[in-house]
């Protein structure tokens, strides 16, 4: 009989702001421990919370942008429990009702898309860190990273395996990232995935769920949901009942281990905090959040399919994020054909810096000047081959392609008659091929194209040596 | 509803109140009295009232995002019990 997985996340996303969410104190990340820290973030006593706008404002873009309800009015409650990077003893989060709520997101697993609905975004504050170096038998704390502004993005349990647990997450992704309310450094913590991961029998009730924490990889994450699920699956069969449990991967073993179990789960004891009164949205605030949205991913893909003939691959491909959008139509503002331009992009430039593991914001070549190289292609001063050439050396060296043409020699050879010459010494000089070519072999002519492009050092252009061999030889 | 002595211990451990077991039912005595003080409000026909979560009817202030507190961590640690490379330390944390 087969299984059914059933996968919800819970996305902490880091907001990106100068200062915490309820104090001045700086969010920057790598500070010397405790350096950035106010009143409010270690607790003293007496010290009043005052919410930052921009913290408010990031969670209405995300609202916005993903079709969900924004709140006007919103609660923050006290989420209670003991922890030494928590100093106050609670965290103030949001409970009954979050400032977001509803809204969808399109994600793709091979050929299929599917639809994940959200159930809820809410605002609320990180907690500190615990160094767990030994300290005499001590643990050390840093709380700069207490009060830093979450966003906490509940999905529905509506992913059925790891491919689109993970799909889910690189989405969501995008999408924090492309409106820029999180900077989605993973390594830095600022995007962590909790997932609820439970089996069942298709069409019965969902089976009990085990929570794994933090995972800060999408590598790590679908490796995790695997052997989670299987071992899930093992137990069942095996006749034993999941116990509802918090487990943790670890990535050295490659498998899950349980934190704590259901026995000493938390009773959070949420209420609503009379330091916070209701966060009241206006109409006026949400239009002009609205109005100020950049153009998103999904619209952007569909438009550049359109207004410049690409296909829904390529045009997927370069909404892969902003950058990489924003460079894309750079390179043909400067005059590149816009085809030409996405098969350069997708093509050259990304496989080089797949091999750098860069990304685009980090590519030494700028939009204006890979225009600079497709112009020639386009006007047939070099071919394809020698643009592939010179772009490595534009990458190498920051020369433009005209300077790099011009220093190399690399200037395609258009005219016929020195082509012609080119094509009647190779033919002279490789009869056995030509009589092969006659005799019905349509592989060498292939091979004398080889021989005529090298003779001429490449700078032949190929689709006329094709054309002028072809009339020789015919 | 009536707290059993169980119910007041779990509280106090939750809310990490030591309470011994002579003080157990004299506790649950005195939150059995404010229970029922709620359970009166409860019985209040309240269908069709907003919930109410803050008595006064204000709404949240904002401020602008601006990192402007300064470093005061050597004011601050002066006060903590332990501390190390500028850590607070604690007893261990064990997970």
């Amino acid at each position: 009989m087969t299984w059914e997985v059933v996968i919800g996340l819970e996305v902490h996303t880091q907001l990106s702001t100068q200062s915490k969410i309820f104090s001045a104190a700086s969010t920057a990340f790598g500070a010397e421990p405790n350096t950035q820290t106010a009143v409010v973030d270690i607790a003293l006593p007496g010290a009043l919370p005052v919410m930052n706008k921009v913290a408010v404002e990031k969670a209405i873009q995300f609202g916005l942008a993903i079709g969900a309800k924004v709140n006007r009015k919103s609660v923050f409650a006290r989420k209670n429990y003991f922890y030494p990077d928590l100093p106050k003893g609670y965290q103030i989060s949001q409970f009954e009702l979050p400032v977001v709520e509803g809204g969808a997101i399109t994600i793709r697993v091979g050929d299929e898309e599917k639809r994940i609905n959200l159930t809820r975004a809410h605002l609320e504050e990180d907690a500190g860190k615990s160094v767990h170096e030994d300290f005499h038998g001590m643990s050390g704390i840093d709380l700069n990273r207490a009060g830093t502004p979450l966003l906490e993005i509940v999905s529905e349990p509506e992913m059925r395996s790891a491919a689109e647990a993970v799909a889910y997450a690189k989405a969501l992704h995008s999408i924090v990232t492309w409106i820029g309310i999180c900077d989605g450094n993973m390594q830095e913590g600022s995007f962590r995935c909790d997932v609820n991961v439970s089996v069942r029998r298709p069409g019965e009730p969902l089976g009990t769920r085990r929570e794994i924490k933090n995972l800060n990889s999408f590598k790590f994450m679908e490796q995790a949901i695997k052997y989670e699920v299987n071992w899930q699956i093992e137990q069942i069969e095996d006749g034993h009942k999941i116990q509802q449990a918090t487990i943790l991967f670890d990535p050295d073993s490659g498998e899950t281990r349980m934190m704590r179990s259901k026995e000493d789960a938390h009773d959070y004891r949420y209420f609503p905090d009379p330091d916070l009164p209701p966060l009241v949205i206006s109409e006026d605030w949400i239009a002009r959040v609205r109005s100020e949205l950049p153009e998103l991913p999904e619209a952007m893909q569909a438009r550049f399919a359109q207004q410049y003939g690409l296909s829904d691959y390529d045009a997927r491909t370069l909404t892969a994020s902003k950058a990489l959008a924003g460079y894309f139509e750079a390179t043909v503002a400067a005059g590149a054909d816009a085809k030409l331009a996405s098969n350069w992009i997708t093509g050259e430039v990304a496989a080089t810096l797949n091999r750098e593991e860069q990304d685009i914001t980090a590519c030494p070549v700028a939009a204006e000047a890979l225009a600079g190289l497709i112009r020639r292609v386009m006007d047939n001063t070099i071919n394809n081959k020698t643009g592939k050439d010179v772009l490595k050396k534009m990458w190498e060296s920051g020369d433009a392609a005209d300077t790099i043409i011009e220093r190399d020699g690399l200037k395609q050879e258009n005219d016929a008659g020195a082509v012609e010459a080119i094509i009647d010494g190779v033919l002279a000089a490789n009869q056995a091929m030509v009589d092969e070519y006659k005799s019905g072999k349509e592989k060498a002519f292939n091979a004398l194209v080889g021989q005529c492009m090298k003779a001429s050092k490449g700078k032949a252009n190929p689709a006329q040596v094709n054309e002028i061999l072809k009339r020789k030889l015919g | 509803m009536s707290l059993t002595d169980a119910d007041v211990r779990r509280i106090a451990r939750l809310a990490r109140l030591r309470v011994s077991d002579a003080e157990v039912s004299e506790v649950g005595r005195q939150l059995n009295g404010i229970f029922g003080l709620i359970e009166q409000l409860q019985a209040i026909d309240t269908d069709g009232v907003e919930p109410m979560s803050h008595a006064r009817d204000v709404a949240l202030r904002l401020r602008e995002d601006v990192a402007t507190a300064p470093n005061r961590r050597e004011a601050f640690q002066a006060i903590a019990p332990a501390v190390e490379n500028g850590l607070y330390l604690v007893p261990k944390v064990i997970e």
